[in-house]
């Protein structure tokens, strides 16, 4: 069995881009991941190895726990995850310069 | 429409740059960041408005503004000191979101007239570590994935 896994197969499911949305602000564990969802703790479990294996999660050990975070360098690969960012700046400078515009006519 | 925004983050660094060119002269760029009410309008958006509740425009002076929504809920609040305030060319300010674990950040804005009817705008933040200016550049953009994530929801209910 061919268990490669590419990014985009990982993103198309929902729990997944909702595992990735957790992770986003703060690393966390497989159980509080877990938490979250109704879905049973291997099913998560499962979506973390299909997530980590295609390196859009990291796994980090602390103490006798398992952190997952966002493997931004990855993330970055697909969506480029700074442009959100620089959209929410473009948006508030476009609003700036009409707004000024407006300004200056009157 | 091209994003005319471009955004420097180098990897393993603590700080970014913003630089922006607008179709406006340096005076009208300038007095979008000195005059209150201007600020508040460019800094609301669908989901808010944003009210300056302080703008001292000077050496020491301190600054504080509030977006609310249209139930004059606060949805949140920044506010900071001025350590320099020069009319047309440069800001130097304190940045702190309220009511959130982020630390504060140092913002240093630069306007530069590029013709008469053209300015640039830099901005360069400094933030205490380099993982806090990742978890910031990030929120929009699980802010944005959680978006998408209730509009498939929602697209999901209706079909059923």
């Amino acid at each position: 069995m061919n268990l490669r896994r590419d990014v985009f197969q990982a993103i198309a499911d929902p729990t997944r881009r909702a595992i990735l949305l957790l992770v986003a602000s703060q690393a966390m564990s497989a159980g509080a991941i877990a938490a979250n969802f109704d879905t049973a703790r291997p099913t998560v479990s499962k979506h973390l190895s299909i997530l980590t294996e295609c390196e859009l999660l990291k796994q980090e050990q602390n103490g006798r726990e398992i952190f997952y975070h966002l493997n931004a360098k990855k993330m970055k690969a697909i969506a480029d995850f700074i442009e959100p960012f620089r959209k929410m700046w473009d948006d508030r400078f476009n609003k700036l310069e009409s707004i000024m515009k407006k300004y200056k006519s009157k | 429409m091209e994003l005319k925004t471009k955004i420097q983050a180098e990897e393993g660094k603590q700080d970014m740059l913003i630089t922006r060119e607008f179709d406006l002269p340096v005076e009208l760029l300038f007095k979008a960041h000195a005059d209150p009410e201007l600020f508040g309008q460019w800094m609301s958006h669908e989901y808010g408005t944003t009210k300056v509740l302080k703008l001292e425009n000077k050496k020491h002076g301190s600054w504080q503004f509030e977006t609310v929504d249209a139930k004059g809920n606060v949805l949140y609040g920044a506010g900071g000191v001025f350590h320099e305030f020069i009319q047309n060319q440069k800001i130097t300010r304190t940045f702190e979101s309220e009511n959130t674990p982020f630390d504060v950040q140092l913002e240093f804005l630069e306007f530069e007239k590029l013709t008469d009817e053209t300015s640039k705008l830099s901005m360069h933040i400094v933030y205490r570590t380099g993982a806090l200016r990742d978890q910031l550049l990030k929120m929009p953009f699980a802010q944005g994935l959680n978006m998408a994530h209730n509009r498939l929801q929602d697209i999901v209910s209706k079909i059923k």
